[in-house]
């Protein structure tokens, strides 16, 4: 098993997520240049937040063209597990790999602050170590996190159990007091139809020790170790 | 070209148009052994402004002390550097960038923040924290008159019969124009620092009259490093090339060291747009990444950064420090324009450049390094000897000087020094106690409310606090700001460093030495308070115009007191900046000497929050002056001891700021000392409007007391919680210690205020019983200083109170946590003030909110 995170000019969570998986999960992670185009083998691929390319035109709209995505999109058609955190997770939305759009946060302000999310779906990649209704707390870092998409693709997204994070209240009411960026039916986190591909706004690699106030986003990376391991075992 | 500014003849008139002096161009003359040219002339007057040269400010700062034995490296470098032990070292330094933020809020604020990143990673060392020290004009419609106060009476006491009824003014311009800037000084600082990758970990936000036309933006940036691995700013090995990398040149923030922040302002400041620079922080994050790994080659002889007159300084400095000469062709500079003329070229300010010394022969690999991450990299010149600093432009000489004597040879000036006027207060110009013992309440929740100390979430949100996963304590988690070193961990136990802007603005005004000493007392007390011991600190001096004796005056009092204080509690000072010409239309700020103060925790685990933790804890009040005991066992010979004034037996004081005052004075003192002391406090100042008498007096030797104590009680892991008591006094300090108990629940603001108003899950409280026989008003709310509040476990209480003696620490149990969510001060018996948490909790946290957003509401 072996997780890459890729680094864009402009990434600066690619530190912190490497941190996550090789320090306290102890797993195997190596970065990966956004120039390369090979992923050197990597089960896993974390396209980290950051500032790719400065996101001048739009939030992830250069990382897109990064030669290192057209691997991660080959990767990501043979079932690879993609996450992408907070730009990794516009940058997904930008190649097309999700579905919708970010826009700024309805309050036009960069906001950082831990935020309560619910998990909604336990049938992924990489929410299968959680409950079913758990509220994590973990934090949000962004100007750009207003999820944003036609009501048609909402409504996919829902018939076909796409959004695996919703933005709440601490006591888990996904109304508008839990909605910190404005975000359509308080949206965090969605999968692709196939469910290997996976973006979210709030940092779980920033919860993951008690010391950092939250230790509520290692669930996140160790669904993900768990979906590695019943694929290899599943392929043995 | 028509007129090349070459051919432009330089006479003493346009000499003076630089801002250089008969005398200074005469120097320059001697220097050369000629007439300059124009472009010698800009190189040797952004060379020799303030800014860069210190030439009002040198013959002060000397008197500083700059060593220790951690001191790996004082002032004089990009930054300085201290032992933080494991091989590793800490760079950290605070500077201004004051006039580009009055100009050009956003821009002004990107640009003070980038440059001083550029300090900390010129060094060799990665920079993982960024604090923000900022003084903005009144924000709050309405209370304050604003231009008026220069600690005149800045509001109508409320028992001076134009008290409550009256209609309050309106928001005037200044208020509208002290909100824009603070909103574009915040949005810059955010942008650049969470773009950077950096967290925004903490500083201070002030608001302050004075500030309204010249707001303070001071940041502070601190990087760690291998002790090995730091790098200097000295060019070395004749024939070694100079490289130019990183952004392009342009003709942003030409003379912006010399004519901006030089230079008082007019009410023409608008059109000093142009001499702010524009920063790109994606570029500078390449920046810092493309430099550590160049450095990493081995290649690297030297490096520095283009900051303050850009390449004209990081050419001539790295030249004159390494006692070579040095030449570049200015036409292999990358150029962002055409036509720049080789005046503008070394003038320019453009942002995220650096020079830099290779090894000869070895220049490909680091070209090929800036290349990797998509930077300009060129080769613009070479190291040379005999000591001349040459500038050719095509082949052509442009400019030819003698690096040493341009870089260290510049004029010195031994500026007049006068006290101002005596001010001559009575007790009819201090503040006047109520003689009720309750009903304080209402006062408290304006103290509050008011801007300086209501909670700064909403501007510290806005900053990512958490990136790089390092962040133990955040914007006002603990009294320090504190941050893990990864790379110390041993067994499972993480160094830490805790950092603590701080300086009360007001109380350098009314005696600059001793309001220098609180500022270094308090950002030390903050680092204590977290667990951390203080080890080192960096001052960022903004004062006046140099040219006003009474400025300098209180330049050289705040020198000699912060040179007392950093002496006395061991934190030699290691860099900074000075700041004169804060002034617009003739007004100078407040003497306002921001120090910070770097400490060490040995243990991550031990780190101190704020936050009350559990129900039923004991409340103790620490005083390293031991006040409760009348006379302390402060021993008669200490060194700090001085001249006792006798307790003032007159009811009128003649008031020369002096100081004769520095000595705690804990023996019950006549009421007019008490208002005295009182009225230069933020309570005065909130509810009476009232800025006026002394300070508290200091006994740094009590300081030390309470700071070793308090790091041992952490150590120890006697105490709960710990929480120093600065501006608002204990009753402020405690309603914090209840507030950041939900935020630990919690860590978000935003629950409480829910519309439908439900409540938290919970917040502790806290009962406090005080006696004595001040005024109630003064127990509450003074600010003396060595004093904080611990919270104990019952079962630790023994040992806490044991270590607190040993320490020669008074230690008074004045009350409890409590789960019950209420708030209860008693004085004497009498409840003084009396509500419950989530209320006061409200008005605290959306005090700035409501302000900004037009919908104050009467507290």
């Amino acid at each position: 098993m072996k997780f890459g995170v890729v680094v864009f000019p402009g990434s600066n969570c690619d530190h912190d997520a490497f941190h996550a998986i090789g320090h306290v999960l102890q797993k195997p992670v190596e970065f990966i240049w956004h120039q390369s185009e090979n992923l050197h083998d990597c089960d896993a691929i974390i396209l980290p937040g950051g500032f790719s390319y400065g996101d001048y035109l739009r939030t992830g709209a250069i990382a897109r063209f990064s030669p290192v995505m057209s691997s991660v999109a080959k990767f990501a058609r043979s079932g690879g597990l993609v996450l992408g955190i907070c730009n990794g997770f516009q940058i997904l939305l930008e190649a097309g790999l999700l579905p919708g759009a970010m826009m700024r946060n309805s309050g036009l302000r960069f906001i950082c602050r831990h935020v309560h999310i619910r998990v909604e779906e336990t049938n992924s990649p990489f929410t299968n170590a959680a409950k079913k209704g758990q509220i994590l707390r973990i934090p949000i870092a962004h100007s750009d996190g207003n999820y944003n998409c036609e009501e048609a693709t909402i409504a996919d997204l829902e018939k076909n159990h796409q959004v695996l994070f919703r933005y709440t209240t601490p006591d888990g009411k996904d109304d508008a007091a839990g909605n910190p960026n404005g975000s359509m039916a308080n949206i965090a986190g969605i999968c692709n139809r196939e469910r290997n591909v996976a973006g979210l706004m709030p940092h779980p690699e920033r919860a993951v020790e008690a010391a950092l106030d939250s230790e509520d986003g290692l669930v996140i990376f160790r669904s993900m170790v768990e979906a590695l391991v019943g694929a290899a075992k599943a392929t043995a | 070209m028509a007129t090349a500014p070459t051919e432009i003849k330089v006479t003493p008139e346009i000499a003076a148009e630089h801002g250089v002096t008969r005398e200074e161009y005469a120097r320059i003359q001697q220097i050369l052994g000629r007439d300059p040219n124009i472009t010698e002339l800009g190189i040797f007057s952004v060379m020799w402004s303030e800014h860069c040269s210190y030439k009002s400010s040198k013959v002060h700062l000397k008197r500083l002390p700059t060593r220790g034995k951690l001191v790996v490296q004082g002032p004089g470098e990009n930054a300085g550097v201290v032992d933080i032990g494991d091989g590793l070292v800490a760079a950290f330094k605070i500077e201004s960038h004051n006039h580009p933020s009055y100009v050009e809020p956003f821009q002004g604020a990107t640009t003070g923040v980038g440059g001083i990143l550029r300090d900390i990673f010129t060094m060799g060392a990665r920079p993982i924290a960024v604090l923000d020290s900022l003084r903005f004009g009144e924000i709050r419609s309405g209370e304050w008159p604003l231009a008026s106060a220069r600690g005149e009476r800045v509001a109508p006491r409320e028992d001076s019969g134009q008290a409550s009824g009256e209609k309050k003014p309106e928001a005037t311009p200044e208020h509208a124009a002290n909100r824009r800037i603070l909103d574009g000084v915040i949005r810059g600082i955010a942008h650049y620092g969470n773009c950077f990758g950096v967290p925004t970990v903490g500083g201070e936000v002030v608001f302050e009259p004075c500030y309204s036309q010249n707001p303070l933006v001071n940041a502070l940036a601190l990087g760690i490093a291998r002790k090995e691995d730091i790098f200097l700013a000295k060019a070395k090995g004749v024939g070694n090339p100079v490289i130019y990398v990183g952004a392009k040149t342009g003709r942003d923030g030409i003379h912006g060291a010399s004519l901006l922040a030089s230079a008082e302002f007019t009410e023409e400041y608008q059109q000093k747009r142009p001499n702010v620079q524009v920063g790109d922080p994606f570029v500078e994050k390449l920046l810092l990444e493309a430099c550590l790994e160049a450095m990493k080659t081995g290649a690297i002889v030297a490096i520095q950064d283009m900051g303050a007159a850009g390449l004209t300084c990081s050419t001539v400095e790295m030249a004159s420090r390494g006692g070579t000469g040095i030449e570049i062709d200015l036409a292999k500079v990358p150029q962002r324009e055409s036509g720049m003329t080789p005046y503008e070229i070394m003038l320019s300010e453009s942002q995220e450049r650096m020079l830099l010394v290779a090894e000869k022969g070895r220049e490909r690999e680091v070209l090929n390094v800036f290349k990797k991450w998509g930077l300009d990299a060129v080769v613009v010149g070479t190291v040379t000897d005999g000591g001349m600093a040459t500038v050719k432009n095509h082949g052509q000489i442009a400019a030819q000087i003698p690096a040493h004597p341009l870089a260290e040879e510049g004029p010195v000036y031994n500026r007049p020094i006068a006290a101002p006027a005596r001010r001559v207060e009575s007790e009819k110009d201090w503040f006047r106690f109520a003689p009720e013992k309750t009903g304080l309440t209402g006062n408290f929740k304006k103290l509050l409310a008011s801007p300086t100390i209501a909670s700064k979430h909403w501007i510290t949100e806005q900053y990512d606090t958490s990136v790089r996963t390092n962040t133990l304590a955040g914007p006002g988690a603990s009294d320090a700001a504190v941050v893990r070193i990864k790379e110390s961990e041993k067994n499972r136990v993480m160094r830490a460093l805790a950092l603590s802007t701080d300086c009360n603005g007001r109380w350098c005004y009314l005696n600059p030495k001793l309001g220098a000493m609180h500022a270094v007392a308090e950002a030390a007390r903050n680092v204590a308070a977290s667990g951390a011991r203080p080890i080192a600190a960096t001052n960022c001096l903004n004062f006046g115009s140099p040219e006003k004796p009474e400025v300098m005056w209180q330049f050289s009092q705040a020198i000699d007191g912060l040179g007392e204080a950093c002496t006395a509690l061991g934190t030699p000072i290691t860099g900074g900046n000075v700041s004169f010409y804060n002034e617009t239309l003739g007004k100078s700020i407040y003497p306002t000497p921001v120090i910070g103060i770097l400490g060490i925790l040995d243990d991550d685990s031990k780190l101190l929050k704020i936050a009350f933790r559990n129900d039923g804890d004991a409340i103790l009040l620490l005083d390293g002056s031991g006040s409760s005991e009348g006379h302390s066992e402060r021993s008669a010979d200490s060194p700090l001891r001085r001249a006792v004034e006798e307790p003032g037996q007159s009811a009128s004081v003649s008031l020369t700021p002096s100081t004769s005052s520095l000595v705690t004075r804990h023996s019950p003192l006549a009421t007019s000392e008490i208002a005295r002391e009182f009225s230069s406090s933020e309570y005065s100042k909130v509810v009476a409007g009232i800025v006026a008498g002394e300070p508290p007096a200091i006994d740094l030797a009590a300081e030390k007391r309470l700071q070793d104590c308090l790091v041992a009680l952490a150590a120890a892991s006697t105490v709960n919680s710990a929480h120093d008591l600065s501006d608002g006094g204990l009753a402020v300090a405690l309603a914090e210690s209840c507030f950041a108990s939900l935020s630990n629940q919690q860590s978000n603001c935003h629950s409480e205020r829910s519309p439908r108003g439900e409540e938290p899950a919970f917040s502790l409280g806290a009962v406090v019983n005080l006696t004595g026989t001040d005024p109630a008003e003064f127990s509450l709310f003074h600010e003396r200083g060595a004093r904080a509040l611990v919270s104990v476990s019952p079962g630790n209480l023994a040992a806490a109170l044991s270590t607190a003696r040993q320490y020669g620490v008074t230690a008074q149990q004045i009350g409890k946590v409590t789960r019950d969510n209420s708030f209860r001060i008693e004085y004497n018996g009498h409840v003084a003030v009396g509500s419950d948490v989530p209320t006061l909790r409200d008005t605290w946290a959306n005090s700035l909110e409501r302000i900004l957003s037009g919908a104050e509401i009467e507290v």
